[in-house]
């Protein structure tokens, strides 16, 4: 008893000597340089890659990059949380938001294509018929030009940037009628390759052979076609911060912005630069030529 | 004297001992309450904003089947109605269920009753392993495996009740299981022995004697069982569609009050309407789980057969 | 029907829905295995993941996995030792009581997503301790404390009262002969329940996706100090889990080889929680014999 009461006290001061004595030999550069960036799942790959390399090149820099989703990281850098909010769209669409204190940062630009599953036996689609079918007006595929397979409709999740995109450029504003909904990219493609009848939209980064990719209008889903605009369906990645950002802060998002990311990092993670497009858009769907 | 007289009215080290042990476990428990009303608290809070903030009426989000808070309903109010939600979840919670408990109960029976070296030896670790598996991995299994069974089977999408249902009940199944037989093994060994020593067979014995003793025990599980399966959001939300209809049957797409937080949760604002609003499900969640304890532990008190120990 | 033939009846049903059980769960688990064990290889155990080119590895969610499971252990487990201890030991049978189990019933029933946005709301805005192992822990905690403290009360409501005669009848207090006699006695059944709730936890993914964080930063292995960042024992640090990350490549992962990695790590999350039940059956086993026989 008193023997294991001794025991007990000298493992104690033991740790208590151990934690003190890392404390003062931490490191102190790791300390207190950081910056965290908190929001869309979809810009999240991006970020976390562009913020390894900094830090790889700037010692003792540590980029925090979590997802959480649009709404998240423009609440959070709203309220101050954070230092960069992620976003997939514009936040002036976002209800909560004011988006006059934020500074936008847009940093690439993501393609969005309607995917239907190989069964359906179509690959065009006009633009009126698209909105028929996600209005519900259209319910087989036969009605145009398919096979006699009824159509299944799977949508993004209310709220999801993705959605926001497709319905503002793909149906015209019009809103989709109630479906299934699935809150990732991954999982509608996934759902799409194994529903027969089934179409649904994903970010060009995610199209594969497991499904049948639909051209608009006879216009094919490429980056090309995303640059000059004759290809619609596309949005801006954004990085949000306060109108004053730290220093650190404005660092890195010129590291994104710089040739470097956006030459390679930013294409092979299926993004399109934002210095490659040669139209703007605005957060009300102006359309401007970049000269 | 006196020496004597106040070691005799000194409190003794075992008293102080017993004190300080007991305001520790006290204090023990008092932070898992404070916990639970931490979270009460923030999810009310969170909860009530929107009938107070937004102004919505309780009954339209009640029994309102219209749900896109962004936009307004047919009444001009935000459509915020929460029924195809509360529906799809109670459907899904029930018939899981219902699925699960005859299984449980009998393996739990078969573990404890019939063969425990067996059990011990093979059902048990089984069941323990599967409680580990991330609901993730449920999910998609269900995706692979259940919906296109569903789908061939029973026809529609494939998505929906159905699949839930098949998914959820795998899921519960190993905790439902577990804890039946844990409550199957705390009836005493005698009430066997006196059963049997009457005469009576061995299933007439687990009938009348075991199965009865142990009816807590098991309600306890099944309602365990039913919690897991109302709170599950991951693996639900992969093979029920998530479509915010009321269910005309069960393989049609529909949708559960978890299923609508978790994807709604990231993509919404803080404070907002759209954000109040799924909290308010949050908050239903919580009232219904809830509401499903006082129901199991009233029908615990009544089934109970005898209360000493 | 006489009571012989049902009890033989009612014996076959019971092997037959006993049999069809283990089908289902073996079959669930193999399919888990089949498809998951031939990606395991030391490399994918050991190395970090890549974002979004093929062979990446799980070594990282993996070590914070397990360092997220002994934290939350580490809180949980005195917290629902004592509560558990005052249930059974101290608690009078009355309304009182009996609404403080309800209130522990309502928390362990409580949706795991509702856990982590609580989780979120509190530790991670509200004490600032942003997306970190320290806010996942706590999250964990509350996830983990009604299964723990039903668990354990349980435990000690199995022990038979003679044991605790016995201990008053040598003199010991209360406290005493619940630490002492019947605390070692229920030893076995604690660890079950111990067991039984980290297989949840190891498992968990909706309760830490807005607590510890999707982001698994890399770790610097040889820097062992708990108050450096990057070093692997730093609490304050975002950790991605085994279970988060099977979550975020099946939902937004843009890597070739997703499918491959997520059948993986499902496996090691398997085979991981199997090697935990060994562990901590062994373990119990020599604690029982230790505490008990000496």
């Amino acid at each position: 008893m008193k023997k294991s009461r001794v025991i007990q006290l000298l493992g104690l001061i033991l740790i208590g000597v151990a934690l003190g004595f890392g404390y003062t030999h931490r490191s102190q550069t790791n300390a207190g340089e950081s910056i965290t960036a908190v929001g869309s799942t979809a810009l999240q790959p991006l970020v976390e890659a562009a913020g390894e390399q900094y830090s790889a090149n700037h010692t003792g820099i540590f980029i925090n990059v979590q997802g959480g989703g649009s709404g998240t990281g423009l609440s959070q850098i709203q309220s101050g949380a954070v230092a960069i909010g992620n976003s997939d769209i514009f936040a002036e669409e976002q209800a909560g938001i004011q988006a006059s204190k934020l500074k936008d940062h847009r940093v690439a630009v993501v393609g969005i294509a309607p995917i239907v599953n190989a069964k359906a036996g179509v690959t065009n689609l006009t633009q009126q018929q698209l909105i028929k079918i996600f209005t519900g007006k259209i319910t087989n595929w036969r009605e145009v030009g398919g096979k006699n397979v009824p159509i299944v409709l799977i949508n993004r999740a209310q709220g999801s940037g993705t959605r926001k995109t497709f319905e503002s450029y793909a149906l015209n504003g019009h809103k989709s009628a109630e479906s299934q909904e699935q809150d990732s990219s991954g999982l509608a493609r996934s759902i799409v390759s194994s529903t027969p009848g089934a179409i649904s939209y994903v970010a060009f980064s995610y199209l594969d052979k497991s499904v049948t990719t639909v051209t608009m209008n006879g216009v094919r889903p490429t980056e090309a076609n995303v640059r000059n605009n004759r290809w619609k369906i596309w949005s801006y990645e954004h990085l949000y911060t306060s109108k004053n950002p730290n220093q650190l802060t404005k660092n890195f998002i010129n590291y994104v912005l710089s040739t470097a990311v956006q030459k390679k990092l930013v294409t092979q993670l299926g993004y399109i630069s934002v210095h490659a497009m040669q139209v703007e858009r605005s957060a009300t769907g102006k359309i401007t030529t970049v000269k | 004297m006196d020496k004597i007289r106040a070691s005799l009215l000194k409190k003794s080290v075992a008293s102080k001992i017993e004190r300080r042990g007991k305001i520790i476990s006290l204090s023990c428990l008092a932070l898992i309450i404070l916990v639970v009303f931490l979270i009460f608290y923030f999810v009310a809070s969170r909860g009530l904003a929107t009938f107070f903030q937004n102004h919505i009426n309780l009954w339209s989000f009640l029994s309102g089947i219209q749900w896109n808070p962004g936009t307004l309903g047919t009444n001009g109010q935000p459509a915020v109605g929460a029924l195809p939600m509360i529906v799809g979840s109670f459907l899904i919670t029930i018939c899981s269920a219902l699925l699960a408990t005859p299984f449980a109960i009998g393996t739990a029976v078969f573990m404890t009753e019939i063969s425990p070296r067996r059990g011990a030896r093979i059902l048990r670790p089984v069941t323990e392993l599967l409680v580990g598996i991330p609901s993730v991995v449920y999910g998609f299994i269900g995706l692979q495996v259940v919906v296109p069974f569903v789908r061939n089977t029973f026809g529609g999408s494939g998505y929906g009740i159905l699949s839930g249902t098949f998914v959820l009940f795998v899921m519960i199944l190993p905790t439902v299981t577990s804890m039946s037989a844990d409550a199957l093994n705390a009836v005493p060994r005698y009430y066997r022995e006196a059963s049997l020593a009457l005469g009576a067979t061995r299933w007439q014995t687990i009938y009348k004697v075991v199965l009865r003793a142990a009816i807590p025990g098991m309600l306890t599980a099944v309602v365990f069982g039913m919690a897991r399966a109302f709170g599950e959001a991951l693996a639900v939300q992969m093979v029920i569609g998530n479509a915010t209809l009321l269910p005309h049957n069960l393989v049609s797409p529909a949708s559960t009050l978890t299923s609508i937080l978790t994807m709604g949760i990231g993509n919404t604002v803080m404070g907002s309407l759209q954000n109040n609003a799924l909290w308010s499900l949050a908050m239903i969640l919580l009232l219904m789980s809830l509401f499903f304890n006082l129901v199991i532990r009233y029908i615990g008190r009544k089934g109970k057969l005898n209360n000493e120990r | 029907m006489n009571a012989k033939r049902a009890d033989k009846l009612a014996t076959g049903i019971l092997y037959a829905v006993a049999a069809l059980v283990v089908i289902i769960l073996v079959a669930l688990l193999g399919y888990i295995l089949v498809q998951g064990v031939p990606e395991i290889s030391w490399h994918f155990l050991t190395s970090p993941a890549l974002a979004f080119e093929a062979g990446g590895g799980i070594g990282i969610q993996l070590f914070n996995s397990f360092y997220l499971l002994i934290l939350a252990l580490v809180i949980s487990l005195p917290i629902s030792l004592g509560a558990g201890i005052y249930l059974n030991e101290y608690a009078s049978k009355n309304t009182i009581t009996g609404l403080i189990r309800t209130t522990i019933e309502i928390l362990s029933s409580l949706p795991s997503v509702v856990v982590g946005l609580f989780g979120y709301l509190f530790f991670v805005v509200q004490f600032k301790l942003g997306f970190s192992i320290l806010s996942g822990a706590f999250a964990l905690t509350v996830f983990n404390l009604p299964i723990l403290t039903r668990s354990i009360e349980e435990a000690l409501a199995n022990i038979p009262d003679s044991q605790r005669e016995a201990g008053y009848a040598l003199g010991l207090s209360r406290w005493e002969t619940v630490t002492k006699i019947v605390v070692p006695a229920a030893l076995p059944s604690i660890i079950t329940g111990v067991v039984l709730s980290a297989g949840r936890i190891f498992g968990e993914a909706a309760a830490l996706i807005y607590t510890a964080g999707q982001s698994a930063p890399a770790l610097d292995f040889s820097n062992w100090n708990p108050f450096d960042i990057s070093s692997p024992l730093s609490p304050l640090r975002p950790a991605e889990t085994l279970a988060v990350h099977i979550w975020k490549i099946n939902s937004e992962g843009i890597m070739p080889d997703a499918k491959a990695v997520s059948a993986g790590a499902s496996a090691v999350l398997i085979i991981a929680v199997l090697l935990f039940n060994f562990l901590a059956r062994w373990l119990g086993k020599r604690l029982y014999k230790h505490l008990t026989a000496e």
